[in-house]
């Protein structure tokens, strides 16, 4: 009973404890493992009796979930006073907590008054959508969409250009989007605030995560500014929140505060995904918490398959269908808003351009059928593929033979024109009757800008070895037989004409049998990162090997208005969604470019410049709180040697006091909830191509500063385990005292960085910062 | 284990005959007519240069994996008393007969032959019957493709070996756990075999991590439960735990490094690849710049003649150079140069890469008596020994990279454009504030005094004029450290001449004096390993190259050899009756588990707990040694080919005999359909044995082929069948 006594000296009355522990086991007396929970108190033969019983691991684990009802309903329970006075004090530190980060966010929102980094692309997107005009960007739009309508709702009327970081924004009201920003920015604190009340149930721990994050230089620059990943944020700790709120409401399933917070998560994911697709990683988290509670849920024999049935549907509706929908929908209003032709045209395929307002192919009118001598312009049928292209370059030495090169290219651009000749190399006379062109006819394409014709040999393509290589070739129009091309409409018959935009036609070379094909696969740079055009012996039908006829102009003949089919719009999105991936794996590292590097990030290793490079000039620099993110990844050590101390003894059958259970229970299961967030959100980083930023960090900070904060809370709680509880208490309160006046300290020396600094940089010894550069890389 | 061995002593043994005929079968497959072809046959090209250069000693790096397999091919090379002298340039060329053909390929076919029984002991291991075994020996003899991998130099057969092993070695060891034999001597055999068996997996090509890290895993859970074990005092799950760990974890390591060890051992004359490695580690080996940087004065000094190589190395190694040749006026863009100087970054060795470190205080150009070194922190002039024109940079945009300075050897053209020819050293690399600038071992920056300006080497090529050599300029941004950034000297002397003349005769003569100087294994260690994940291969497609999806469905094959004249070819293709079935049974193992395990939720036992754990292991093993050893592929972004995947089709095959085993025990209830399901398991087994059959020739390249034939061998339209026009 020794254990027990010392647990009468804690903070939670163990008269209520043992009395809710008996109520419980009446109430569900047929459940073995929480029968188990009353015997706790037993010696430890006894206990070592029981587990001979129980060989499965899993259910000593349960039985430790148990104890979370039984406090569960001690709360209820206990007298009123003490725990109002509890939920008095956790609704006060809310708005502490609330009321800092809007100051921290919102001081000095309008400095600097120009473009700060990325605001350049993302404010001129939201200045698309409020002129409606179409772009091309490698996000989802819901974040563009939500900054472009905080701009139009705050007055803000598009017609800032944001050419380029360091322009000043004048007379355009920039704040209604910064604003917005540092809004959704100042709510995480809050956020991460309640999630780690509701995971550990303590109050300083929560407190911890809080300032950690209200006091984190780098989260209060990358709030303060027209950036997607404030509001990516906000959603991904919504999502984290609304999950952790449904799961602590399993015990009342089907109430309607259990649907709530099971359809705010699932708005949330939506959400997350809708700004950015390392949304996707918080849908991995939830999905994975989401698997886990319904396995729970099949183990539980007294719960019927009918309702099994129900809690499945449930979760299929809330976290499957309803972001799926919402996600969709934000494409649908994204294509329905921007109609106008713009930047992003030229990605997408004729289909889709036809749809847009001010596009050559809406309404489009010119010949209908394809003639000889037409200038043309020829599109892959591939989803997002290019225009056929040559241009004043030949291949590298090395790489087939030296001859003009061939590429396709998403840009509509003058280097995209050919002319369609027929065989003999002789040019038309233009009084010459027009003469169409047919299924089956030999052709010769000649580019209108090199006079090179397209041209074929068996020499290997540069990227796809199988295949052969295409090249421009020949003088003035006049090259060789190995210039002639059939032409073949899909689906046609010999003397078939060739419909402008309408007919998918292939390209068989005459010498070699090989077809025109578009890899997609993106050449080095001497190809100007163009794609490749190849020749390709396998004859397969595929859409690399159809392209189609884009603009058409013959002065001989009479332009016809043609009606394109308009494509559906599933077809519209899985092609914009094709085009985003696409662009997002193009996005490498130029040679030599000095990139970031996924182990920099936690180590704080180099930040971003916001704003301002040389003395004078007012400079921001992203980098997080050096103190606070040390702190977090010395905390994710900490948590890894604890949780291991942990689950071994519970593994090893130790006994341990009512609050060590507990405690253990905070570490294993909500500890397990962050640091599963935190590797799904930085792991993934290691395997990618494409170039990596020092800001993708921040959303696995978010998870590393609550992982922080639940792991110094149990670290400081578990003293007792050493010295006497009033020692404890006072290790305690004055850890975690230290801990938030140590956090505040560093951000009263930190945060020049997020406020501005001007005059000399930091290694010189006049600067304010001088002293501060605490690491060679740093940039201020 | 305890008293003292009892009297009379005796052996019993027990010969499995079964297991001694899959064997002798599995020699037979793959020895069978193994030296032809007596041409060089697909990657032989690749791993037989560094057989001949393991005969030869002669250093070489390659990316490809760690040295392991190499050496073991080396091993070959050596009993067949190979001297190394074969150019290993073209698919196809004939061997001399000085070339040892059996000794080469023998031991991946003997690695390849052996994988038959292991797997046959894995089966029987995982609780399975001998019969299942049987099935489970007959499906990896009769694979085709594993055929063809083995009966050459390659090391997929002896990476196969190596991961079986570590399996099975695993298995019987948990059995030896299991029946509570504990630390006895055969259960401290079969775990250091299985830490041992990891190791070599891995030392022979990276890809054995993965099922290292499967192993690890199941060795984890499995340490889990003992752990929990109540029967056990914490002292003696102390034992266990440590023993796991101090096996399966530091021994792999240290025999990681003993193969390195050994590599570097053997490999210490200087060869083709030298230039990779830094100045530091070439010194170490015998000839090349040893011979040159033997008996360099360590301390550079005020009047040095050296050469400064930049440390990244990358695109190519090169040394600071200057030429007689200036910036043109104008670029091609419009801008302008100060038509000074060239300065560049030469990858080859020249008299032009030669600088004189000078004093700016003094005139001389000669090391005085006693030398007075240069430290970190110090101003130095860097003087072109040729052309006597001092390193010089200011505010002129560098022709390639516009953001950041020109640096060019200063002309005074009198147009009020003054020298800044003042630079600061800074040692990176050194351990005190006034350190020595030290040849070879010190990485030096130079920081120029005017602007703060960095000395970098861009990565970018200059044009014609500048002779395609690369781009050197002066950052200002630059903070923070980066290779690009550091120098370090390679050829150093004390300079003598005073005269110019005298001192260009000089700097064409060869440098010689002495100071000895080690580099510890493991910072060669560390270099060699570094150097060979950082190395970057021009990654362009190959003809016979493949993406993994189409491996699973064997759409793709590898011609590995072409008789010159004849049909006769080989080609790495698989035998299609045992993929699709091994698929099969891999979605019939999948459906089977989760039914069981929803079942099992809900407390319905189908089976009983036994076979249920059975099973689970048999998914840990088959479903996910093919599954660690095949996934990852879709993240790599090197060139893929078809035999990347031979690992995970081990495993994979081993799965067909045991669901059949499993579907016949415990899902066919009436005897009727058992001996239904019994014929059809033979006349599957049948099948893939006349697949085999028929695919033989283009695994031995015997006998020769029609035209007619081999196209009636093309059974997918995207198999590459080689058909010569007559």
């Amino acid at each position: 009973m020794s254990v027990e006594s010392r647990g009468c000296e804690s903070e939670y009355d163990p008269k209520h404890g043992s009395s809710a522990l008996r109520k419980r086991v009446t109430e569900r007396e047929p459940h073995k493992g929480n029968v188990k929970v009353a015997e706790n108190t037993e010696t430890r033969g006894a206990n070592n009796k029981h587990q001979n019983h129980s060989l499965n691991p899993r259910l000593k684990l349960q039985d430790i979930g148990g104890t979370e009802h039984v406090l569960g309903l001690k709360k209820c329970n206990t007298p009123a006073s003490t725990t109002s006075a509890h939920q008095e004090w956790t609704v006060y530190s809310l708005i502490l907590v609330a009321l800092l980060s809007l100051c921290t966010r919102f001081y000095k929102i309008l400095e600097p008054p120009h473009i700060c980094w990325d605001e350049t692309h993302f404010g001129k997107m939201g200045s698309y959508y409020i002129n409606q005009t179409f772009f091309f960007d490698v996000h989802p739009p819901l974040g563009k969409m939500l900054i472009g309508l905080a701009g139009y709702l705050t007055g803000y009327d598009g017609s800032f250009p944001f050419a380029k970081p360091g322009d000043k924004f004048e007379e355009h009201n920039y704040a209604g989007m910064r604003a917005f920003c540092a809004l959704l920015g100042s709510c995480l604190p809050p956020f991460a605030y309640l999630t780690v009340l509701e995971l550990s149930k303590s109050l300083p721990a929560a407190l911890i995560t809080a300032s950690l994050l209200i006091f984190d230089t780098g989260c209060i620059t990358i709030s303060q500014y027209i950036l997607l990943d404030p509001i990516l944020m906000f959603f991904i700790l919504g999502s984290v929140l609304s999950m952790v709120k449904f799961s602590s409401h399993r015990e009342r399933a089907f109430s309607g505060s259990w649907w709530l917070w099971l359809l705010l998560t699932g708005v949330n994911l939506a959400g997350a995904l809708g700004v950015k697709f390392v949304g996707l990683f918080v849908i991995l988290l939830v999905g994975m918490n989401t698997v886990r509670d319904l396995w729970n849920l099949l183990g539980d024999i007294n719960l019927s398959l009918v309702l099994f049935g129900k809690h499945l549907l449930a979760r299929v509706f809330c976290l499957i269908l309803l972001p799926a929908s919402l996600y969709i929908s934000f494409f649908a209003i994204h294509f329905l808003v921007l109609n106008k032709s713009g930047p992003g045209d030229g990605f997408f395929s004729s289909a889709f351009q036809s749809r847009l307002i001010g596009n050559n192919l809406h309404n489009a009118s010119m010949p209908e059928y394809l003639a000889y001598g037409s200038t043309i312009t020829m599109k892959n049928v591939r989803i997002a593929g290019g225009y056929l292209h040559s241009h004043w370059h030949l291949y590298p030495e090395g790489v087939g033979a030296r001859q003009q090169q061939i590429t396709a290219y998403s840009h509509k651009d003058f280097n995209n024109l050919w002319f369609v000749r027929n065989q003999d190399f002789k040019t038309e006379n233009p009084t010459d009757p027009v003469e169409f062109v047919k299924h089956g006819d030999i052709i010769r394409l000649e580019h209108k800008e090199t006079s090179r014709n397209l041209h074929s040999h068996l020499h290997e393509a540069p990227l796809t070895k199988k295949h052969f290589q295409v090249t421009g070739y020949g003088i003035n129009g006049t090259g060789d037989p190995n210039d002639f091309w059939q032409i073949e409409v899909c689906g046609g018959k010999p003397g078939d004409l060739v419909k402008v935009l309408r007919s998918k036609v292939r390209l068989i070379h005459l010498s070699t049998g090989c077809v025109l094909y578009s890899s997609g696969k993106t050449l080095p740079k001497w190809g100007w990162e163009q794609v490749e055009v190849s020749c390709s012996p396998y004859l397969k039908d595929t859409p690399n090997s159809q392209w189609n006829f884009e603009d058409h102009v013959n002065a001989k003949l009479p332009n016809i208005s043609l009606e394109v089919l308009k494509p559906s719009f599933p077809e519209i999105l899985l092609e914009s969604h094709i085009v985003m991936i696409r662009g997002n794996s193009g996005l490498k590292p130029k040679d030599n470019e000095v990139s970031s590097k996924p182990w920099h990030w936690p180590i704080n290793y180099q930040g971003l410049r916001f704003s301002g490079v040389n003395e004078t000039e007012y400079r921001i620099y992203l980098l997080g709180n050096p103190v606070i993110w040390w702190l977090n990844l010395f905390s994710i050590a900490l948590y890894v040697v604890m949780v291991t101390i942990a689950a071994t003894s519970i593994q090893r059958g130790i006994q341990l006091s009512q609050k060590a259970r507990e405690r253990c229970r905070v570490l294993m299961e909500g500890g397990r909830e962050m640091m599963l967030g935190w590797l799904l959100h930085y792991l993934p980083f290691f395997t990618m191509g494409r170039i990596l930023y020092y800001h993708h960090y921040f959303p696995a900070l978010l998870f590393s500063s609550m992982l922080t904060g639940i792991t110094w809370d149990t670290m400081l709680q578990s003293w007792d385990l050493f010295v006497s509880p009033p020692v404890t208490q006072r290790i305690y309160s004055g850890g975690v005292a230290v801990l938030i006046i140590l956090f505040l300290y560093s951000f009263y020396l930190f945060h020049p960085l997020s406020y501005g600094m001007v005059g000399p940089p930091a290694h010189d010894p006049s600067s304010p910062m001088a002293g501060l550069k605490w690491m060679e890389s740093w940039e201020f | 284990m305890s008293g003292a061995p009892k009297l009379p002593i005796t052996v019993k043994a027990e010969i499995d005959l079964v297991l001694v005929t899959v064997t002798a079968m599995g020699l037979a497959t793959r020895l069978w007519g193994i030296t032809y072809p007596a041409a060089v046959v697909f990657d032989e090209v690749y791993y037989g240069q560094f057989t001949s250069l393991y005969m030869k000693n002669i250093f070489f790096i390659d990316d490809s994996g760690p040295p392991l397999g190499h050496m073991i091919l080396a091993f070959g090379a050596f009993l067949g008393g190979f001297d190394g002298n074969f150019v290993w340039n073209r698919i196809g060329a004939e061997y001399p007969c000085s070339v040892p053909v059996w000794s080469l390929r023998l031991l991946p076919a003997l690695a390849g032959a052996l994988s038959v029984p292991l797997a046959y002991q894995i089966v029987v291991e995982l609780g399975y019957s001998h019969l299942a075994a049987l099935g489970a020996a007959l499906l990896v003899l009769c694979e085709n493709s594993l055929v063809a991998q083995s009966r050459f130099m390659l090391l997929e057969s002896v990476l196969i070996f190596f991961l079986l092993l570590a399996v099975l070695s695993y298995l019987k060891f948990h059995s030896h756990h299991k029946r509570s034999a504990h630390f006895s001597p055969s259960w401290w055999f079969w775990l250091l075999l299985t830490g041992v068996a990891c190791a070599c997996a891995v030392g022979v090509k990276y890809m054995g991590l993965f099922t290292y890290f499967l192993l690890l895993c199941v060795a984890g859970a499995h340490a889990w439960q003992v752990i929990g074990d109540p029967k056990l005092s914490n002292t003696a799950v102390l034992y266990h735990v440590v023993a796991r760990g101090a096996v399966l974890v530091a021994l792999p390591v240290v025999l990681y490094l003993g193969f390195f060890c050994l590599h570097l051992k053997l490999l210490y004359r200087t060869g083709p690849h030298d230039q990779v490695m830094t100045s530091a580690f070439q010194a170490s080996l015998e000839g090349g710049l040893a011979r040159i940087t033997q008996g360099q004065p360590l301390e550079v000094s005020y009047g040095s003649q050296i050469t400064l190589r930049n440390v990244l190395s990358q695109p190519v190694p090169c040394w600071l150079h200057s030429h007689k040749g200036n910036y043109p006026i104008r670029y091609g863009d419009g801008r302008g140069s100060s038509h000074q100087q060239q300065v560049t970054c030469y990858p080859f060795k020249d008299v032009n890469n030669w600088w004189i470190v000078k004093d700016p205080g003094r005139r001389e150009l000669v090391v005085s008596n006693p030398p007075r070194p240069v430290r970190h922190g110090d101003t130095v002039q860097l003087v072109h020994g040729m052309t006597a024109r001092f390193l010089n940079t200011h505010d002129v945009a560098a022709p390639m990279s516009p953001h950041t300075q020109e640096v060019s050897c200063y002309i005074d053209y009198n147009i009020s454009m003054p020298a800044q020819d003042l630079w600061r050293v800074e040692v990176v690399n050194r351990e005190s504030e006034r350190e020595v600038w030290k040849t070879i071992l010190s990485e030096v920056r130079l920081v120029h005094i005017n602007t703060t300006a960095v000395l970098k080497l861009s990565g970018a090529s200059l044009p014609d004029w500048g002779f395609r050599q690369l781009e050197v300029v002066a950052d200002k941004m630059a903070r923070g450290y980066h290779q690009s950034m550091a120098w370090n000297v390679e050829e150093h002397r004390y300079g003598k001449s005073h005269e110019q003349k005298e001192r260009e005769v000089e700097l064409h003569s060869p440098s010689q004096i002495h100071v000895g100087r080690n580099l510890s294994f493991m910072a060669k260690f560390a270099e060699l390993q570094w150097k060979m994940l950082t190395l970057k291969n021009e990654d362009s497609e190959h003809k016979y190259s493949s993406s993994p999806l189409e491996w699973i469905t064997m759409d793709t094959n590898i011609a590995y050899w072409l008789h010159p004249t004849s049909n006769a070819q080989i080609h790495l293709i698989g035998n299609i009756v045992i993929w699709s079935s091994a698929n099969v049974s891999l979605c019939v193992y999948a459906a089977l588990f989760l039914w069981y395990l929803l079942r099992r939720r809900r407390r319905m036992k189908d089976i009983p707990e036994d076979s249920w754990s059975q099973w689970v292991l048999v998914g840990a093993v088959c479903v996910g040694g093919w599954a660690v050893n095949y996934l990852p592929f879709f993240m790599m972004e090197k060139t893929l080919f078809l035999y990347h995947y031979l690992p995970a089709l081990t495993f994979e095959i081993l799965l067909p005999p045991v669901v059949l085993q499993h579907v016949h025990d415990h899902i066919l209830r009436f005897p009727a359909h058992r001996h239904a399901f019994s014929a059809l398991v033979l006349a599957w087994l049948s099948s893939v044995y006349l697949v085999y059959r028929s695919f033989s020739p283009l695994t031995y390249g015997q006998p020769t082929l029609s035209a007619a034939e081999l196209g009636s061998l093309r059974w997918k339209d995207t198999w590459d069948i080689l058909v010569r026009k007559r």
